[in-house]
């Protein structure tokens, strides 16, 4: 699998660090309830199809990227920078 | 159907045309006490214990594919309880104990073979961690043994004992721990089943859970819709999708683990031997093929597939510590789905629908825990409560803040 760096273009995969599903980013208020840290640390969508992850560019430009791809195929169909997608998100 | 020495001389002769079907194939019935999701080994073993512990015959084991096409068949068939914390280790010794009498109990050869498994050390901090470990195993009524550079050399003179820059110290070792023929544990559990009257309906797709006033009260099937008073998930590497159905949102990951066997080769390897300073074990199987293995590939997926990085990563740690496998061709190479839960251990529980019980989680460690999750799976089905072995593989446990956490690692599930 290859993966789209939005900075240094498309790279191999062993270059990234995987974290997990993107709603890592929507971080709950550090006064939300217990319910709602369990849900955003523990619970997870865990798709078949397309997905939204975070990636680490370790091995490049040490960005964050948000990698739309598939899990049952590998397809890849692009990826934006994480601080991006942030500021999208919070555009709503 | 049974199998004698005797049979098998007559159908020789005869043109092999006598052997019958091993399991009916049923059609579903309108209503079922406990429909059991998964004819996997998991599944297949819940049913077997329903119908042999606890008397529960009115079971359906619902299969979307062929009876043990998934993680029975893709694993690389390693038994042990070399675990540590309380949560785990006294339920992985409790399937190690099953898995010593399962061959009697089931009548069915499974080829459990005892052949031993060794952790090698290659640190002093490592020697410490294991150390510990072995005495947690000894507590629990399990084997462990630490062996000396020399205990290792008697069984294993082809280790690379001194690599420059991981050599092997020592070696933990469960004598107890070893290998079983894994489509038969498959095929043993649901003979077993099947005389006692489960019904094995393959090629029925689970595509919905009918929940009515909060219960669940049946199954939507690929062959129509059945009714249960109980309803098992048992579907280890797609539980998140088919808890879903029901609208549940789980601790788990699904991630693919790839696995690896040799061209057939004389016996060389005694047991099973795994690397401490990466990721890789391996044992030899009957007909000679060097069976191992190593890390997940690391990202979400649902593909059946690896990719090459890991292929890599797996042969570099069996080429560090037997250097004479880099003669070895490679036969075939696969991949199984894993749920991968927040602190790699897995759930036998109920959920917060009733009716509805969850078991899955179970990492890349399933295939061992087969008899027990079996065993302790149809014990809270038909009781309620869940067997004093498996009270801590709770949903609920990270809420509460109890996750059994082997490797420290934290809510990240690709680095358990």
């Amino acid at each position: 699998m290859r993966l789209p760096c939005p900075i240094c273009g498309e790279r191999d995969r062993r270059e990234f660090y995987y974290k997990g599903h993107a709603l890592a980013l929507n971080r709950p208020d550090p006064d939300a309830d217990d319910a709602e840290w369990d849900d955003y640390v523990h619970l997870r969508d865990n798709p078949a199809g397309r997905t939204r992850d975070l990636w680490y560019h370790s091995a490049g430009c040490g960005a964050w990227i948000v990698v739309d791809r598939d899990t049952v195929t590998h397809e890849v169909f692009g990826a934006t920078l994480a601080e991006d997608a942030e500021a999208r998100d919070a555009a709503g | 159907m049974r199998y004698s020495a005797w049979q098998i001389l007559k159908e020789g002769l005869t043109g092999n045309k006598g052997w019958k079907p091993v399991w009916r194939e049923p059609e579903p019935k309108a209503e079922y006490d406990i429909v059991i999701i998964g004819g996997g080994g998991h599944g297949l073993s819940t049913a077997y214990y329903l119908a042999k512990e606890f008397g529960v015959t009115n079971v359906a084991v619902v299969e979307k594919g062929w009876l043990g096409s998934g993680n029975i068949g893709r694993n690389t068939t390693i038994i042990r309880s070399n675990y540590l914390l309380e949560g785990n280790q006294p339920f992985y010794e409790h399937s190690l104990k099953l898995w010593e009498g399962l061959e009697q109990d089931f009548n069915y050869n499974a080829m459990v073979s005892q052949r031993g498994i060794l952790n090698l050390i290659h640190s002093d901090p490592q020697r410490d961690a294991f150390a510990r470990r072995a005495n947690a195993m000894r507590l629990s009524g399990a084997d462990a043994e630490l062996l000396d550079r020399e205990g290792i050399a008697k069984m294993c003179p082809f280790l690379d004992f001194d690599n420059a820059r991981f050599p092997i110290q020592g070696a933990l070792w469960q004598p107890r721990g070893g290998t079983v023929r894994h489509d038969a544990v498959a095929w043993g559990y649901a003979r077993g089943a099947d005389e006692r009257g489960v019904d094995i309906l393959q090629n029925c797709e689970v595509t919905g859970i009918d929940i009515e006033g909060g219960r669940a009260v049946g199954v939507q099937t690929s062959r129509g819709s059945i009714r249960a008073k109980k309803i098992a998930m048992c579907v280890a590497g797609s539980s998140s999708r088919v808890a879903a159905m029901a609208g549940m949102r789980l601790p788990i990951e699904s991630h693919v683990l790839q696995a690896f066997v040799s061209e057939g080769l004389k016996p060389v390897i005694p047991g099973v031997i795994t690397f401490g300073a990466g990721h890789f074990y391996v044992s030899q199987s009957d007909k000679g093929g060097l069976v191992f293995g190593g890390d997940i590939d690391g990202y979400n997926t649902y593909a059946q597939r690896g990719n090459l990085p890991v292929v890599e990563d797996v042969c570099e740690g069996g080429m560090a510590i037997m250097p004479m496998i880099g003669r070895a061709r490679l036969l075939r190479m696969w991949g199984g789905i894993m749920d991968m839960s927040m602190d790699g251990s897995p759930f036998i529980t109920k959920t917060d629908t009733p009716g509805l019980y969850f078991n899955g989680g179970w990492c890349y460690g399933g295939f061992k825990a087969t008899p027990a999750s079996g065993f302790c799976y149809a014990h809270l089905l038909a009781k309620d409560e869940p067997h004093e072995v498996a009270t801590a593989f709770r949903l609920d446990r990270f809420m509460r803040g109890a996750p059994i956490d082997e490797k420290g690692q934290g809510a990240q599930p690709n680095l358990h």
